[in-house]
């Protein structure tokens, strides 16, 4: 037995998978957290892998959650430790009472291992090579085996792992039946050779509901298919990529003329990350719907670009799937860390449109809803997606289309309303919003013309260096900022059960941490309105929230408390009454992490002045 | 770029086109570019070539980059669309707005700094992309608008206005777009109007990638003596390959060729290209033969002009991509929307 007593936990644990990187692992433990799915039990799991095809160390960690903690938890109940590198680090990281699950086929030595865990040795390699002769099949099938002993051990219905199996090789009989065959092999093994179930059981429960189960970068996808988006040029960047990969297979399957079979779209791999937004850039001032992915360094390239669709105010759409820089920084680590990077891209006097989406549910609407913005507001608009979201399964709410929504093309003259002689001048504030009518080219013979440029230019878009004709057009641009207030997602707020001077703003991927931190903040007895921004320009809901309140945390995923910045700069409001908790390892934020940080913080608070403890 | 916009008015008895159009039609804002500059004579073969083809001004779409030559679309066809875009970065955006609408006409105006520095990727990737497109280049082989750094088709060893002698090699743009695949492939010089009329009138016909390099001395910076892409050097050095003329299915607008010399090529779209062979043994529809004819040329030292090469049965992007004829930019939600019923047939498989 060992010193600590063993975790026991009915549908609230943690399991992590340490694997090695090109070992055909992924589809296994991605099976394990559907199948407790369909057990009607929520998962969150995730994705940790590194900069690398094959060989290094990789880990995939499924939190099973009735209550439905969709945030990483922080610490490992059950360790399947099937990397030998990192085995010191993964036996490190089991919490007391945990569970060490591993290969025993070579024996380990006892130091090897911890006396306050329970160790679960399974010979995979021995039941392997007794079964196999292939080495490709070796490696793939003890990975289906390790997981039909986790069955037995976690008291999972074999069942529902056979359905998956069944719908995963459909049409593939040989496979099938030989991946059930595998399955059963290390269940087997498991229930005549050790105590199943262990003190960790998933037990059948209805708590899933009608959601599903997606990746952020595929919803982004699906919505600009729904969006409209016919043109997409990109170039391949971690952790974007699977954005235009969906985008190429959804349309695929939904976008090909039934009669002539052809494409109702282009794909454009483009040279790089310059030609990408280029060619989305020429693709929109010439009316399509068009938008790029990428993340930080490509959004670097891009700058002078986005700063050209400011200024000569066409339409574009960004998905930056941001990851943990500077520089090439973590490329397969997740952070919030272009805030400000995008809030203000480019030289000169710029600012534009960000979404920030917490799921794969609100990264399908935000990114349809980001076309509409793009050509309302004739300006770039990011959608500001992470690896937490892109890169990994989520539950979210199921996908929702009003089948009687029309896109909104925005100010766009045509050849009917040129004849009927409206004044059309490029950049004319006609309707007092800042957002001046275009003309698609070959409108008109005559009329509707003009000259696109990133240079100085008057109402007429007629070249102009004069600076009261320069400050006239910037102070529309700013005009038009402050129309998009009212355009793009506003902020949701949830109030404290009792009246508190504290808030917390947060935003996007940080979600369902600060969700579940606010119930752990409860127990130690501090009450936070709660303030989830969804965009930018900042809506004036926002400067009300932190008028409302005496100080506020804001919580984010990067080292310099980049929303808390933008909120200052935009607000001008006193930086001391804004409190930056932040979070910037590479790995998601967590519940433990958020209520521990301001949980300190109000307990420091009740003793010390306010100036004092928040400088 | 300029702000001074040409009087309306002109003489009523104006030559008008089939479509009824006169050269005034196709004509922009007047030049602020030095008097005398190459770029100006391109202009005005840009508006002949356009003017003979009948082409609706407001059909075309012209884009560009930076510097001198990117100023250029100002000046002609002022009834269209024009996109004076970022430093050598007119090929994405051209390639974007083909993509939305396929039935514009799209003039790709760049300079030899805009395509062969900076530029130089997207130039390249945009012919081997094979988008429908002109691509003119305004080359005279210096920066003019930063007052006569040499650019990278500069020859090595020739001179600026200062005096410094170039020690880098010459990018030659032309053989770059042959081994690139570019389906149509021509150089000229912009004092060369007979020659340069039709090769823009082809090109402009011709469906795929068409580039033509057109040597355009800078009176300010590049015209002297040590230059290699003065006025007096190109016409000491010229040496065509052919002349071209363009019909269009109609009466032939000049008649300038001799019969027995001439070689008729037929493009996709049915229009003929009259070619004018100088040299018997040229053929242009012999990519690497047009590959090795310019190599031995420039070893000479000689600048090859005409039409080098040319398919006839060129593919574009679009069809490359087999998108549907109906242009992009028109599709709506009807077009484009799997709509509520597809997505619930997702949901359902994502659980």
């Amino acid at each position: 037995m060992p010193d600590k007593k063993p975790i026991s936990s009915v549908n609230d644990f943690v399991v992590r998978f340490a694997n090695v990187n090109g070992s055909g692992s992924a589809s296994a433990n991605e099976m394990f957290a559907r199948a407790i799915l369909r057990h009607g039990v929520p998962v969150s799991p995730r994705n940790i892998f590194p900069s690398n095809i094959q060989g290094l160390p990789t880990w995939y960690e499924v939190r099973v959650t009735e209550d439905g903690h969709l945030g990483a938890r922080g610490g490992v109940d059950l360790m399947v430790a099937m990397n030998p590198q990192t085995w010191d680090k993964d036996v490190a990281g089991i919490e007391p009472g945990g569970y060490l699950f591993y290969d025993s086929t070579k024996p380990m030595p006892s130091t090897k291992f911890r006396d306050d865990i329970t160790v679960i040795g399974v010979p995979l390699t021995a039941i392997t090579n007794s079964t196999y002769t292939d080495p490709r099949q070796r490696q793939l099938f003890k990975n289906i085996i390790y997981l039909g002993s986790l069955s037995a051990l976690l008291d999972m219905d074999p069942k529902l792992i056979e359905q998956l199996i069944g719908e995963q090789y459909k049409g593939k009989e040989k496979l099938l039946s030989s991946n059930v065959h595998a399955l059963h092999l290390g269940r087997d093994w498991a229930l005549q050779n050790l105590k199943c179930p262990i003190g960790l059981r998933v037990k059948k429960s209805d708590k899933v509901g009608d959601r599903i189960f997606i990746e952020g970068n595929s919803a982004a996808a699906l919505g600009a298919v729904y969006g409209g988006a016919t043109v997409c040029a990109w170039y391949p960047i971690t952790p974007s990529s699977s954005v235009a990969e969906a985008f190429t297979a959804h349309c695929k399957k939904y976008r090909h003329d039934p009669e002539t079979g052809k494409a109702k779209y282009a794909i454009v791999q483009g040279e790089d990350e310059l030609a990408s937004i280029g060619i989305v850039i020429g693709a929109s001032w010439n009316g399509a719907r068009a938008f790029t992915a990428t993340s930080g360094p490509g959004i670097s390239l891009m700058t002078e670009f986005i700063g050209l669709s400011y200024f000569a105010e066409i339409p574009a759409v960004i998905m930056n799937i941001q990851r943990a820089g500077p520089s090439t920084g973590m490329p397969t680590r997740t952070q919030q860390c272009d805030i400000i990077a995008c809030a203000y891209a480019s030289h000169g006097d710029t600012k534009h449109v960000l979404l920030f989406p917490e799921d794969p549910a609100e990264a399908f609407e935000f990114a349809a809803a980001a076309f509409d913005l793009a050509e309302r507001l004739q300006t770039t608009i990011f959608l500001m997606l992470d690896l937490d979201i892109g890169m990994n399964h989520r539950l979210c709410r199921p996908l929702k289309w009003d089948d009687a929504r029309q896109y909104d093309r925005g100010k766009v003259m045509t050849e009917e309303m040129l004849e009927e002689g409206r004044d059309f001048g490029r950049y004319l504030d006609v309707d007092g919003d800042g957002i001046p009518y275009r003309t698609y080219p070959g409108t008109h013979p005559t009329k509707g013309s003009y000259f696109t440029r990133g240079t100085s230019r008057d109402r007429y878009a007629r070249y102009s260096e004069e600076g009261p004709v320069y400050a006239d057009n910037m102070q529309r641009l700013v005009r038009k900022f402050e129309t998009a207030q009212d355009l793009v997602p506003r902020p949701l707020q949830a109030n404290a059960e009792r009246p508190t001077k504290y808030g917390v703003i947060y935003f996007g991927s940080t979600s369902p941490a600060m969700d579940e931190a606010i119930g752990l903040l409860e127990a130690r007895g501090h009450q936070l309105d709660r303030l989830r921004i969804r965009a930018f320009p900042f809506h004036s809901s926002v400067a009300s929230f932190l008028a409302e309140h005496d100080f506020v945390y804001v919580v984010e995923q990067n080292r310099d408390s980049q929303l808390r910045q933008l909120i200052v700069n935009e607000n001008g409001i006193d930086p001391v009454r804004l409190v930056p908790i932040v979070h910037y390892d590479g790995t998601p934020i967590t519940a433990r992490f958020i209520a521990k940080a301001i949980g300190d913080h109000q307990d420091h608070l009740k003793v010390t002045p306010l100036r004092k403890a928040v400088s | 770029m300029t702000y001074i916009a040409k009087p309306k008015f002109h003489h009523p008895g104006l030559k008008k086109n089939e479509l009824g159009y006169t050269h005034r039609d196709y004509e922009g804002k007047i030049s602020t570019l030095c008097a005398g500059c190459g770029h100006d004579s391109i202009t005005a073969s840009i508006i002949e070539a356009c003017y003979e083809l009948s082409i609706e001004p407001h059909r075309v779409a012209k884009i560009s980059g930076i510097g001198c030559s990117s100023k250029t679309p100002d000046y002609f066809l002022g009834n269209s669309h024009g996109f004076n875009s970022v430093h050598g970065r007119m090929p994405s955006v051209l390639t974007g707005a083909n993509l939305a609408n396929r039935d514009l006409i799209y003039l790709g105006v760049s300079g030899d700094g805009d395509s062969a520095s900076i530029g130089f990727g997207q130039f390249a990737h945009s012919i081997r992309r094979g988008v429908n497109m002109t691509y003119i280049v305004e080359n005279n082989g210096v920066y003019g608008l930063t007052k006569g750094q040499f650019s990278a088709t500069a020859d090595r060893g020739s001179k600026s206005k200062k005096g410094v002698t170039n020690t880098d090699n010459a990018i030659d743009l032309v053989a770059i777009a042959l081994q690139l695949g570019a389906t149509f492939v021509a150089r000229s010089f912009s004092g060369d109007k007979a020659q340069l009329v039709p090769l823009i009138a082809a090109a402009i016909r011709h469906k795929g990638a068409s580039f033509i390099d057109v040597i355009s001395p800078c009176i300010a910076f590049n015209n002297h003596a040590g230059s290699t892409k003065s006025f007096d050097y190109v016409r000491e050095h010229n040496d065509a390959v052919n002349r071209l003329d363009v019909l269009v299915g109609r009466d032939p607008i000049a008649v300038d060729y001799a019969p027995g010399t001439v070689q008729m090529v037929e493009q996709h779209d049915g229009s003929k290209i009259a070619l004018r062979k100088i040299d018997a043994d040229y053929d242009p529809h012999d990519r690497l033969g047009a590959q090795t004819f310019l190599a031995r040329h420039a070893a000479k030292g000689q600048i090859v002009t005409g039409l080098l090469y040319v398919d006839p049965d060129a593919e574009d992007l679009h069809e490359h991509l087999n998108t549907v004829e109906t242009p992009l930019n028109t599709l709506e939600a009807d077009d484009l929307c799997p709509g509520s019923a597809v997505l619930d047939k997702i949901n359902a498989s994502l659980r």
